[in-house]
């Protein structure tokens, strides 16, 4: 049997963060009721005409210049032709030969830690189209306008990925970095993120690229797994079976995990694309590319590697902690409130991680703050409290009992005891009841030792600071 | 009010507004009268709307009684069916807007409102202002006043053959290649297209938006000049309107031509041209001549692929403008349909006329599957040649002038079977909505049969004032604009 | 050029606009004569020359991003052919 390659090109459109559309002053919130986002511009009145947003562009230019590639400063909309109901101009106003935004590209992380440049085709700008209803009509299709108009970015990339695997950390890099340039809230469910993967076979060592076919609109990464598993299967199946793949647009059913190809529309390839006669050539001059540029956040890349040497941490640390926006900003803060380095990362990737996943939270959802965080960590770095009790510490913030860390330590006692004198009488009282402990102790058993150490602990309701204790013993046992 | 002359001139009714000789709600009577009795005759109007022009003219008359100085306050004036007028019904002379009533106002009409004017009615024109002899408005032809046997011109047929008639005294058009000049010349009126951009096409509906553009008809450049001064301004809704300070149009009326140079292109005075309107023209450069103008021979070598460069670009762009007019949010939808495809094509075919459907089958194959390039880039590229024809002649003329049309206003019938016979009656008027230059066109005589002819003057990009100056100039020593039917 | 009936009805469907069989014989004569007309064009070399389609050459003017509009609804739809709980009304249609 012969061995298979898997290539895929992806298709994201990336709804942009302005107040209003892109091209009428009608709001892009989510979720009004229907068609009452939807002005003169929008339901493409007679006599309406389209006058574009500069909040669309310049978020654009700012993708461009974040993946390196070449920001077009004479750019080209155009009009492209086809009658759906939800498109209420008969066309999409979009961009055709001159994109505003060409090449540049995103590296992806792997799970195995290697990295792949992503290489992307272009990035342009256009409108998004209504939405249609098909269930609360009998025998009609409801057509709602709110989201025609709406602003994308349509990122294309070139079909370099070789696996379901790459697919989604290509998307998933993507998504992060929308959401660090402030272009896209990133909301996978209210449609803001959708992606279009182009899936093709071919025998291993062939150059041509198989028939593809094109899984439309995935909203979630999961989906987009399944539905690239199934899509590959599918198609190697059929060349198997001696059948050609025909080139096609096909929908996932999350239901069933399979894709389906749409019914075909057959003039679907003619869509008669010219310059949009309403909307002459968008220029961006040098000093509003300088101007964008200069507001650029930090990148990914550039804040990964200053973390590394600002705040000595490892690679890994370091790119997990930059990979989005929020996280980082999270760490600083934990860092910027007191915290050791390190120990901010330990516990941001260690037990605030595991909190956030365990009850399916963002870190922006975060009941433990970063200044509280923050606190914790500075009591148990000043020796107030040990990490064991740190934990306990975190829960109790964590379930809100109580403002910070300083105030839970005060009201539940859990001051670590460092008093010499008192540490001695709580060794002195365990001592008397270990004898058998003291003897394996003196005949060379090390383990003896640690049993009574935690005997010690016990006997102090976790507040004795083990360090001390340990000395102490040996210094009595010595 | 003793005696109203329906065939006062914009100038004269605002001059008696201002001194209290004419009310605007006497005017609006007036008109709307003469209107109810002569429509069905000319059918120029295709709305009427009584309640709402007076309701109008009694507000323009509270406001002149308040102290408001608005430039046009209380002056009447029939609006193109093109533009939209909230609460008004806007057809657009198709079947397929037949019960649209428009939600917004143009900015055009807004403009001419806030100068104060009266909204008399809506005007006939040809569906979607395709055509140059009103014969495809769904709402009937319009007849010539000065002889009913004859077309109008178009496409604004209704607003040229309204204002000729009296019944109104100034009206507005569009023009994509010639829509209101030629109409101006079959007419016996003074015609404005202005520089692409001057005027928001906000509003108005679309035919092709790289070339359409609103103006005034009126009977004397001065009137235009008027009119000009209330549409023209920057527009924010409209991506291509041109963001410059107000001009006053009237400003160099009163210059002497002393010096002017007029270019007369090779192109506009060969064959084609009938001999009696090339003589009317000739006469009528003599005038200019004694003006003081000169004249110089100029040529336009591009100026020839106009025709067919237009007839790529317009019909492109409406193919794809009229898209909109699919049966689902506004205009006709067919009374049965199978399913969704069944509903667009039925209600498509029916709403619009043969025309419309014309150019949209011919503007859908020039941009289809590799024909883009031989097509619409092509012209795109001749409609840069053409332009820089004219830049070059503009080093040694400040004016081009010829004949508006190659012949005078023609029979109903004469060339509805033939398309291409039709559309090479926009020969001369096509070449400066190619480029976006003003051009106008104003009385400057009679051919053989009586019928008037049309001076055409191209202006340089924004030169209006100057091609303004030249007509008001000619119209002082002449008296072609003062001739009315006797209707 | 010449269109056969086929590119009529191609691009009679690709405009969705229904056409009988006697509706094409008429436009296709009728095309023909315009094609004729337009192929004229055909012949100029315009090779370097920059295309152009409005005149000054003009450059794209924005908008600041920032909400104008309010809801209409119900005055947009009195225009309708056929509306329902603020949505507008099509057959059903099947992706």
């Amino acid at each position: 049997m012969a061995q298979w390659e898997i290539v895929i090109g992806l298709e994201t459109h990336v709804q942009l963060t302005t107040q209003s559309k892109i091209f009428s002053g009608s709001s892009t919130a989510f979720g009004a009721a229907p068609n009452t986002q939807a002005a003169i511009v929008d339901l493409a009145l007679p006599g309406a005409l389209p006058v574009m947003n500069r909040g669309a562009v310049e978020r654009a230019v700012r993708f461009g210049l974040a993946i390196g590639a070449t920001i077009n400063q004479r750019s080209i909309m155009a009009r492209k032709n086809y009658f759906y109901p939800d498109l209420p101009k008969g066309y999409q106003i979009s961009q055709f030969e001159t994109p505003i935004v060409q090449g540049g590209g995103l590296t992806i992380t792997l799970d195995d830690g290697a990295t792949k440049f992503i290489e992307l085709t272009r990035a342009h700008l256009e409108e998004d189209a209504g939405k249609l209803v098909h269930d609360l009509f009998e025998g009609q299709s409801g057509v709602d306008l709110n989201r025609a108009g709406t602003p994308l970015l349509e990122i294309v990339t070139e079909p370099v990925m070789r696996s379901a695997h790459e697919a989604i950390a290509y998307a998933r890099a993507l998504h992060n970095l929308v959401r660090y340039l402030d272009i896209c809230d990133g909301n996978m469910q209210e449609g803001s993120f959708r992606c279009d993967v182009n899936v093709s076979v071919r025998p291993l060592g062939q150059t041509e690229f198989g028939t593809r076919r094109e899984i439309k609109n995935l909203n979630s990464f999961k989906f987009m797994q399944q539905a690239i598993d199934y899509e590959v299967r599918w198609q190697i199946e059929q060349i198997e079976d001696g059948k050609k793949i025909v080139q096609a647009t096909v929908l996932f059913n999350p239901d069933t995990g399979e894709t389906r190809a749409m019914r075909t529309k057959e003039d679907a390839m003619d869509y008669r694309y010219f310059p949009d006669p309403d909307l002459p050539p968008l220029v961006i001059t040098d000093a509003e590319l300088e101007r964008i540029r200069a507001a650029l956040p930090e990148l990914p890349a550039a804040k990964c590697a200053r973390f590394a040497s600002q705040y000595g941490l490892p690679a890994y640390d370091a790119t997990l902690l930059s990979q989005d926006g929020a996280t980082a900003a999270f760490y600083e803060a934990t860092v910027g409130g007191g915290a050791d380095a390190k120990l901010a990362a330990n516990w941001m990737l260690g037990d605030l991680a595991a909190a956030l996943n365990r009850e399916e939270l963002s870190i922006e959802q975060s009941p433990v703050g970063a200044a509280q965080l923050a606190g914790v960590i500075q009591r148990i770095s000043d020796g107030t409290i040990s990490h064991k009790i740190g934990k306990s510490v975190f829960e109790a913030l964590w379930n809100g009992e109580g403002e910070n860390a300083d105030a839970i330590i005060d009201t539940r006692g859990l001051r670590q005891i460092s008093d010499v004198g008192a540490l001695e009488r709580i060794v002195d009282e365990v001592l008397a009841r270990s004898a058998a402990q003291i003897a394996d102790y003196k005949a060379g058993k090390e383990k003896a030792l640690m049993s009574i150490v935690g005997q010690v602990m016990k006997a102090s309701q976790g507040k004795a600071n083990p360090a001390q204790v340990n000395e102490i013993i040996r210094r009595r046992l010595g | 009010m003793s005696v109203w002359n329906p065939f006062a001139t914009v100038a004269e009714t605002k001059a008696a507004l201002d001194r209290k000789q004419v009310s605007a709600s006497e005017l609006a009577e007036h008109y709307l009268a003469r209107a109810e009795a002569l429509n069905p005759t000319l059918n120029a109007y295709v709305t009427l709307d009584r309640d709402k022009t007076l309701a109008e003219a009694r507000a323009a008359d509270a406001r002149r009684a308040s102290g408001d100085t608005a430039a046009l306050l209380g002056v009447p004036v029939a609006h193109k069916d093109i533009y939209l007028i909230d609460g008004w019904r806007t057809t657009c002379g198709s079947r397929m807007l037949e019960n649209f009533v428009a939600p917004y106002t143009s900015t055009v009409v807004a403009n001419m409102a806030a100068a104060g004017m009266v909204t008399l009615g809506k005007l006939n024109m040809d569906e979607f202002a395709m055509g140059s002899s009103n014969e495809t408005s769904y709402f009937g032809t319009v007849k010539n006043p000065w002889d009913l046997t004859r077309v109008p011109g178009g496409s604004s047929g209704g607003s040229a053959a309204a204002v000729a008639a009296g019944l109104a005294p100034a009206s507005t058009g569009t023009d994509t290649g010639g829509s209101i000049r030629q109409p101006a010349m079959f007419c016996n009126l003074t015609g404005l297209k202005p520089t692409y951009g001057i005027c928001s096409r906000y509003g108005i509906i679309a035919f092709a938006s790289s070339l359409d553009q609103a103006g005034p008809f009126a009977r004397t450049a001065e009137d235009c000049a008027l009119l000009l001064n209330a549409m023209a301004g920057f527009d924010p809704h409209d991506a291509t309107s041109l963001d410059r300070p107000r001009e006053d149009y009237t400003r160099n009326l009163a210059r002497p031509l002393a010096g002017l140079r007029i270019g007369l292109p090779r192109e506009f005075f060969g064959e084609g041209v009938a001999p009696d309107i090339a003589r009317a023209v000739d006469a009528a450069l003599d005038v200019y001549r004694k003006l003081g103008a000169t004249t110089v021979e100029i040529s336009l070598p591009n100026v020839k692929y106009s025709v067919p460069a237009y007839y790529v670009v317009a019909p492109a762009e409406a193919s794809s403008n009229l898209s909109r007019f699919d049966g689902v949010r506004y205009g006709h939808r067919a009374e049965r349909y199978d399913d969704l495809l069944d509903l667009y094509k039925k209600s498509r075919a029916e709403g619009f006329g043969a025309e419309v459907k014309r150019r949209i089958l011919i503007g859908t194959y020039v941009l289809s599957h590799g024909y883009y390039d031989a097509y619409y880039l092509q012209a795109g590229k001749l409609r840069r040649l053409i332009a820089e024809d004219f830049k070059r002649a503009y080093e040694v003329c400040d004016l081009v002038m010829g004949p508006t049309a190659p012949e005078s206003a023609f029979a109903f019938g004469a060339k509805s079977d033939d398309p291409v016979k039709m559309y090479l009656n926009d020969i001369f008027t096509i070449c400066a909505n190619l480029t976006g230059q003003p051009a106008m066109s104003h009385p400057c005589g009679v051919d053989d049969s009586g019928q008037h002819v049309g001076m055409h003057i191209i202006g340089n990009y924004l030169d209006e004032a100057r091609m303004l100056n030249a007509a008001h100039q000619f119209q002082r020593a002449t008296d072609w604009h003062t001739r009315h039917p006797s209707i | 050029m010449s269109l056969t009936t086929q590119d009529i009805e191609r691009i009679a469907h690709l405009a969705r606009i229904a056409v009988t069989p006697s509706d094409v014989t008429d436009v296709q004569a009728k095309l023909a004569g315009i094609f004729q007309l337009i192929d004229e064009m055909q012949a100029v070399d315009t090779r370097g020359v920059e295309p152009m389609s409005h005149g000054l050459d003009m450059v794209l003017r924005l908008r600041e991003d920032a909400v104008t509009e309010t809801n209409q609804r119900d005055k947009f739809q009195r225009n309708a052919p056929a509306a329902a709980d603020g949505y507008y009304l099509v057959p059903k249609v099947i992706e």
